[in-house]
């Protein structure tokens, strides 16, 4: 956007708004280029929303790789409205992955048969392992954010992850210069960051920017609620918030000094249980 | 200098100018330093006493250290691995976000330990400044030696020293002085110049966002006013264009170029030289999707552009003006600094990968000139035909096909590589002498020039170049001196000062210093303002320092009243000599 065309008071936010999608575009370029069989997660949250458009950005419109939906069945209904009428309109693959076994043998915490982190690890983990091992991907893109929680802050634009899925956080690769990690041995398979330097609030001023569509539950549901973040129904909560556009949004959370992800019930089970899960393979 | 004190800012309403400044990008800070001294804390203790904690955080970190027994950490917040809880210990870098009155700011914390080098190299290479924590108990250790080092390599040019744990040590000025004394003698023999030094208590919140009661000797301010301190490095749009293809799209009937502008900036109707190779083609348009359009774009920016004359290009070719700036230089040979991270040696002759920007290329070390500890700076004098990890060498690549690039002090981006072993990213090089044409940035092919630089060299025996004289020292006295060794050795030589140009400003300078050296010459010069130009716009230029200071890592110093006009002489004698010679030996025995 040129300088002169923006007036005064956003010329400062969109300078930096241009500068964190530059840093995504060249990231997801680079993926593109340097692995054969790519796909992206797409939780169909702000995020990966966010995401989507930044594909687009960075191949003029199109999207040369599917998305990929891992679905528990008990996710929050307007949002699987959502994915299928974006999936039509904009006219990309879209594969949705379900651990049907899990799922109807109602071993999962909504049924009683299991607690939180063992429903997230089965329908979740689980079900992005299938998805990726089915598909033969060499690397997979996940919408995740350095500001979202402290094992994410310690993450990397290429994160490999070993055989069994596996993230070895005790030895990354390291990263400088915009080099990444793009040799790996055959059957590892590597995460692709593209938002990790975006923060919540750059999430939401991109949005309002750019008019990118979000589900609409993250605005005022005519109760006073919204949601800050989507998840599994029986495990999110809404936050009181009279929101109802991107940029009330944006002025709330300049406030708020509550954490994001204090919404999701799993993460609070154990100091360490979000650290396990994603060890483990969760993104 | 020490960091302005300031008076704390009354509750007011910020103004629309204080949200401007808040709504920028976020200046990237670094925390570095040797294992232990406290890096951790001081983050968890800054954000603390500045309120940007998220609510429950701290009763968490309490939770977390009851049940381990152990006093409140502040170390936790960062520390977020139940690994590094446990031991106490910061494994992998991690980054977090902050404000102040005055503007936002990624505060990535590294870890001390040896072992973990690569994780501090990945946050460090991210930063705009850095502070570099000592604690005052122990002192100068191995890694806050290394990681200045590190620091200077990486280009992070602006650091704060921050002496920590000053409670351990009473509060007593002489330690943090002879910290101060001690550290600053080091960073002076690597050419680093920190921009001050802080006594704190991060523990106790001492001197970090209140002043302290226990350091009255002390008349700076607190860390975040250090942090305020900190310049925003400017976006480099006016030096020469570099735009590395990092990819060729054909979605529809469009072939688009991808890539990032890494400096400088194109425009439509701009006429591009594409380097290795040397193929030109006009920019027809610059391509965007869901955005206004565009017809200039400048560095920084992830651009797509389409050519009106289509041409063979791939990914890791490097576009620049074809017309009035400096090329890259294009060969297949690399000079460099290089650090090691990898488990398995860099031995010479072993095949490695180099990547540039978004070029690849299969490459072997071919010699190695110098291999030394960063901690201690001592060289390992038998070692030639291995780098081990954790140290610096000075060596020589050697690429399977020509690859463009510059000089790190000329262009950062396009001077600096990562060095791929087997599967892993092991190594980093940063390029001090990259092998400009000549003749490339002047307007006409070289073909049509009536003299080439080659038959220029051939009669003169050795390459054109500058010698730039900077310093405080008696520079005039020096030069003749020089000029007389330098012409005794055989070199063609001249010289350029202000008083020979009249009035002339450094930029003038410069500008007949490169015309004599495009001549074939080595031209001596004088400038009027005794500093070295970013940008030198000749292969063959050469700073050198005259005066007292210690030797720095691209600058050569003498100081000729300590040594006498001629042996300070000879020492630049010897420093350039066999590079400008070399490079005519070069074109006799092709490789
Ligand atoms: N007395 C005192 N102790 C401190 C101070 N700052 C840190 N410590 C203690 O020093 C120990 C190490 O602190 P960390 O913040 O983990 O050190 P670090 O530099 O981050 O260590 P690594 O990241 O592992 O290199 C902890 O036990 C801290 O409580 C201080 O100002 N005074
Ligand atoms: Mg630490």
């Amino acid at each position: 956007m040129s300088l002169d065309e923006v007036p005064e008071s956003r010329r400062e936010r969109d300078l930096a708004l241009d500068k964190l999608e530059a840093q995504s575009v060249f990231v997801i370029r680079e993926a593109f280029k340097k692995f054969d069989k790519v796909g992206m997660l797409w939780s169909i949250g702000k995020d990966s929303s966010v995401m989507l458009w930044l594909v687009r950005k960075a191949f003029f419109g199109h999207i040369p790789f599917p998305m990929l939906h891992v679905d528990t069945q008990y996710k929050i209904p307007e949002m699987i409205k959502f994915r299928d009428e974006l999936a039509k309109k904009w006219n990309f693959e879209l594969i949705v992955e379900t651990n049907w076994e899990v799922y109807n043998s109602k071993k999962t915490f909504p049924e009683g048969n299991a607690t939180r982190v063992e429903c997230c690890s089965a329908l979740k983990k689980d079900a992005l392992q299938a998805i990726i091992s089915k598909n033969g991907f060499d690397a997979v893109f996940a919408g995740i954010r350095r500001d979202e929680e402290g094992t994410r802050a310690k993450e990397r634009y290429f994160s490999p992850r070993g055989k069994a899925f596996e993230w070895d956080f005790k030895d990354q690769p390291p990263e400088l210069w915009d080099q990444f990690k793009t040799d790996f041995e055959p059957g590892t398979h590597i995460r692709v960051h593209p938002l990790l330097h975006w923060t919540e609030v750059n999430i939401w001023e991109y949005i309002e920017r750019e008019g990118i569509p979000v589900v609409p539950v993250y605005y005022d549901m005519g109760d006073g609620c919204r949601y800050r973040s989507l998840g599994c129904e029986p495990c999110t909560s809404r936050v009181e918030s009279p929101a109802k556009t991107a940029e009330d949004i944006i002025v709330e959370l300049k406030r708020t000094k509550i954490a994001e992800r204090s919404t999701r019930a799993q993460d609070q089970e154990a100091e360490d249980a979000f650290e396990r899960l994603r060890a483990e393979g969760y993104m | 200098m020490t960091a302005q004190p300031k008076t704390k800012s009354s509750q007011q309403p910020a103004t629309p100018e204080d949200n401007q400044a808040l709504e920028a990008a976020p200046l990237r800070i670094v925390i570095v330093g040797h294992v232990d001294h406290g890096k951790s804390t001081l983050v968890g203790r800054l954000f603390h006493d500045t309120g940007s904690l998220p609510e429950g955080k701290k009763e968490a970190i309490e939770k977390s250290c009851e049940r381990r027994g152990v006093p409140f950490e502040w170390a936790f917040l960062m520390d977020a691995f139940k690994s590094e809880r446990d031991q106490n210990i910061t494994i992998d870098t991690a980054q977090i976000w902050f404000a102040t009155d005055k503007r936002r700011y990624v505060i990535i914390d590294a870890p001390g330990h040896k072992e973990f080098l690569k994780n501090m190299i990945t946050g460090a290479a991210q930063a705009d400044a850095a502070l570099l924590l000592i604690a005052a108990d122990e002192g100068v250790q191995e890694q806050s030696r290394r990681h200045g080092y590190l620091l200077s390599m990486l280009g992070v040019k602006q650091v704060f020293v921050v002496v920590n744990k000053m409670d351990r040590v009473g509060y007593d000025q002489a330690v943090f002085d002879n910290i101060e004394r001690e550290y600053r003698q080091y960073l002076s023999t690597i050419g680093v110049d920190p921009l001050g030094f802080i006594p704190v208590s991060a523990r106790d919140g001492d001197n970090v966002a209140e002043r302290s009661p226990h350091t009255g000797w002390y008349g700076g301010g607190t860390i975040t006013d250090v942090l305020d301190d900190f310049e925003v490095p400017a976006r480099d749009e006016k030096a020469p264009l570099r735009f590395y293809v990092q990819d060729i799209y054909r979605f529809d009937h469009r072939r688009i170029l991808a890539g990032r502008i890494e400096s400088g900036s194109l425009s439509v109707g701009d006429k591009l030289v594409f380097l290795p190779g040397g193929k030109e083609s006009t920019v027809q348009s610059i391509e965007t999707w869901s955005a206004p359009e565009k017809t200039t774009a400048v560095a920084g920016e992830s651009v797509g552009i389409t050519l009106s004359e289509q041409i063979f290009v791939e990914r890791g070719h490097v576009a620049a003006q074809a017309e009035g700036e400096q090329r890259a230089a294009t060969s297949n040979r690399v000079k460099a600094r290089v650090f090691w991270m990898g488990q398995k040696s860099l031995d010479v002759g072993r095949p490695v990968k180099i990547k540039l920007c978004t070029a690849e290329v299969p490459a072997k070390l071919a010699r190695i000139d110098r291999v030394f500890d960063a901690s201690t700076l001592e060289v390992h004098t038998s070692q030639k035909d291995k780098i081990n990890k954790n140290d610096v060498a000075e060596v020589e690549f050697v690429t399977e096909q020509p690859i463009a690039f510059d000089a790190a002090d000329v262009i950062a981006p396009s001077g600096r590589f990562v060095v791929v072993d087997g599967y892993d990213l092991a190594g980093g090089g940063v390029i001090y002498d990259a092998p400009y044409d000549v003749a490339a940035d002047a307007p006409a092919a070289p073909s049509h020039l009536p003299v080439s630089s080659e038959e220029r060299s051939r009669r003169f025996g050795h390459q054109g170049g500058v010698v730039w004289l900077s310093g405080k020292g008696p520079r005039l006295e020096f030069a003749r001196a020089l000029e007389r060794q330098l012409f005794d050795a055989g070199f063609a030589t001249a010289m350029v000062d202000d008083g020979l140009l009249e009035g002339a400003d450094n930029r003038a300078v410069l500008a007949c210093a490169r015309q004599l050296a495009k001549a074939g010459l080595l031209c001596i010069a004088i400038p009027p303002e005794r500093v070295v130009p970013r940008f030198a716009g000749v292969a063959q230029f050469f700073p050198v320092r005259v005066g007292r200071e210690g030797d720095s890592p691209d600058t050569l110093v003498v100081d000729p009243e300590q040594t006498g006009l001629a042996d300070a002489a000879d020492k630049v004698l010897a420093h350039i000599g066999p590079r400008l010679k070399r490079g005519v030996e070069e074109w006799f025995y092709e490789i």
